[in-house]
């Protein structure tokens, strides 16, 4: 079998089964590729070694005819999630050296299950960015270029490194993780699937905290089947994250029929944004077309404070990334700095945060406690969680209405280059705007590629669904995937 | 609102993050842009609805008061940028 790593999960595992390749064999392939993918920056930490004991095991695992779906099957795990004994510094200076006691629960589920780790994953400073440039470790690339211009462009963020390195074929699939678009948006960019599942179907045990109340772990794949897959190996009820759902697993790949006939599509005018690019929008319809055609009834709906998601995440994530991020103090964990004659502990603290935190991280937890501080608690914090409310409850009431997924583009544009946009904040948080609204009302969310734009740059749709109905939201995407027909790949120039 | 420099300085302390005298009026200027953007939210008529606690409703499990975990001091301390008999060590706290 030639060119082993740029098989997607689904293709491998029915290889190996069928004793056409071994895992030690997909993981050689893997590990040669990512060796000649510096140019990337997708890969921070390689573990080769960890790789090749892990494979060998799978390969028993395989010929005992104990295999769960993902044995064998060699991936990447962002940096955001602790790997014990392996570097987990969440793309920050300030953990720098920690080596986790411990293993994060999904991590350790997808590890349970057989899949082989090849090495941990590029992402913006703990998990705040969009394009991946917020990262210790340096931007994470593109493999995509627009046309024959040699210019880098962003995977986007803040799971860049995952995107880079699944669509570019470094792995069969990656962990990322979404607080306001970070699986989505980078999937979109790089012209790969990836879900964030309902909030509380992923322990979030072990991945390191951004905000509490909306990150989900979630897969980055090459297919919606692929995804359907990685996903249910990663859900767990798990008594270590009190937030992770008591609730069944159900196998998301026996659901995916393609039958979406009769299905109710709503199609949300708030999100057709004033100066959107011509090809979001043609893509959009496009999109509708697809699922009219597989029979689904599409509908018009109204999500009327879409508009306010946005500016009530730029609240809420920082205030509970101020209180999330207080935990790096230069006691427990990670850097200290060299302290000067007479210096206390104060000092101590605001020295040891200032080397060890960038620009954007600063920027929020110093926002976050301010709009936490006392007498702006009310006027911003407690105005976010009211509008929130009132989000949450725009979807619930289109649900109530009998509608099934809800279709919009992933981004407002294709990748942009690195270094274009990251002047502005409040124009980098835009790159989220029709993704947030899914974090801020836990709904599990879907990106899959359907185009490309003029420059040959891919495009993605987003299918939002309801709460714990991934199964069918899955069985959407496979319908919209089966009909967008996408299967361009970045040209290899790295 | 606007944040002047001397907001941005007590914003940065309650935050234990130093930030130098001449970097404060970029910090300033930032927080605004950024709050400018937040103030949006003042035009949504939030009269009478409860701020989310929980974005799927569950309650809480319980469990029995007992020591379930434990005994790993070693493990604890295995990452301490300073440990010293078996404890963090921090410079003097106490004058």
């Amino acid at each position: 079998m030639a060119e082993l790593n740029k098989l997607g999960l689904a293709e491998a595992r029915d290889a190996l089964r069928a004793g056409d390749v071994t895992s030690v064999e997909l993981t050689e392939a893997c590990l040669t590729e990512i060796e000649g993918a510096g140019a990337l920056n997708a890969f921070v930490h390689n573990t080769p070694e960890i790789a090749r004991d892990q494979a060998k095991a799978a390969d028993v695992r395989i010929k005992a005819g104990d295999a769960p779906d993902m044995c064998g099957l060699p991936i990447g795990i962002k940096d955001l999630f602790c790997t014990k004994g392996v570097p987990s510094q969440a793309g920050s200076r300030i953990l720098e050296g920690f080596l986790p006691e411990y293993e994060s629960t999904v991590s350790g589920n997808l590890l349970d299950a057989g899949a082989v780790m090849l090495g941990k994953l590029n992402m913006d400073e703990f998990a705040m960015g969009s394009s991946n440039e917020t990262s210790v470790y340096g931007n994470a690339v593109n493999p995509w270029r627009r046309g024959n211009d040699e210019a880098a462009l962003t995977p986007g963020g803040s799971s860049g490194g995952s995107a880079s390195a699944v669509a570019a074929d470094l792995c069969l699939a990656a962990t990322g993780t979404d607080t306001g678009g970070s699986i989505r948006q980078p999937a979109a960019f790089t012209g790969i699937t990836g879900i964030k599942p309902t909030y509380g179907r992923c322990s979030r045990w072990g991945v390191v905290a951004f905000a509490s109340s909306l990150d989900q772990a979630g897969p980055m794949t090459k297919s919606v089947r692929d995804a359907a897959i990685m996903l249910e190996a990663m859900c767990s009820h798990d008594p270590k994250d009190s937030t992770s759902a008591d609730l069944p697993v159900p196998n998301f790949e026996a659901m995916l029929t393609g039958d979406i006939k009769g299905k109710k599509i709503g199609i949300p005018a708030e999100y057709r944004m004033d100066g959107m690019p011509e090809e979001i929008e043609t893509l959009w319809t496009q999109g509708r077309e697809m699922l009219a055609d597989a029979g689904a009834e599409i509908i018009d709906i109204s999500l009327p404070h879409t508009k306010y998601a946005l500016p009530a995440y730029y609240v809420i994530a920082p205030a509970e990334a101020s209180s999330n991020l207080a935990r790096y103090d230069g006691v427990r964990y990670g850097h200290r700095a060299k302290l000067d004659q007479g210096d206390g502990i104060t000092e101590m603290y605001e020295k040891t945060r200032a080397e060890g935190f960038g620009d954007e991280v600063k920027r929020r937890v110093m926002i976050g406690t301010y709009v936490l501080s006392a007498g702006f608690y009310d006027a911003y914090y407690n105005r976010a969680r009211k509008v929130r409310t009132l989000i949450k409850k725009d979807f619930e009431d289109v649900f109530a209405q009998g509608i099934d997924a809800i279709l919009t583009p992933a981004t407002p544009s294709a990748a942009f280059g690195l270094g274009e946009a990251s002047d502005d904040p409040v124009q980098m948080y835009l790159n989220d705007v029709f993704t947030v609204t899914v974090n801020m009302a836990g709904l599990p969310g879907i990106a899959v590629p359907a185009g490309t734009d003029a420059q040959g740059l891919p495009l993605g749709l987003q299918l939002i669904g309801r709460p714990w109905e991934e199964g069918d939201l899955l069985n959407t995407a496979y319908a919209l995937e089966a009909r967008a027909g996408f299967v361009a790949k970045p040209q290899k120039w790295w | 609102m606007s944040i002047d420099q001397s907001t941005a300085a007590r914003v940065a302390k309650l935050a234990r993050i130093k930030v130098e005298e001449d970097q404060l009026p970029a910090l300033a200027s930032e927080f605004n842009t950024i709050l400018g953007f937040i103030e949006q939210l003042s035009e949504v008529d939030v009269e009478g609805v409860e701020p989310m606690t929980s974005v799927t409703p569950q309650r809480l499990k319980r469990r029995v008061d007992e020591v379930t975990d434990g005994g790993q001091q070693d493990k604890v301390l295995a990452n301490a940028p300073d440990a010293r008999e078996g404890f963090f060590a921090v410079p003097k706290v106490v004058e």
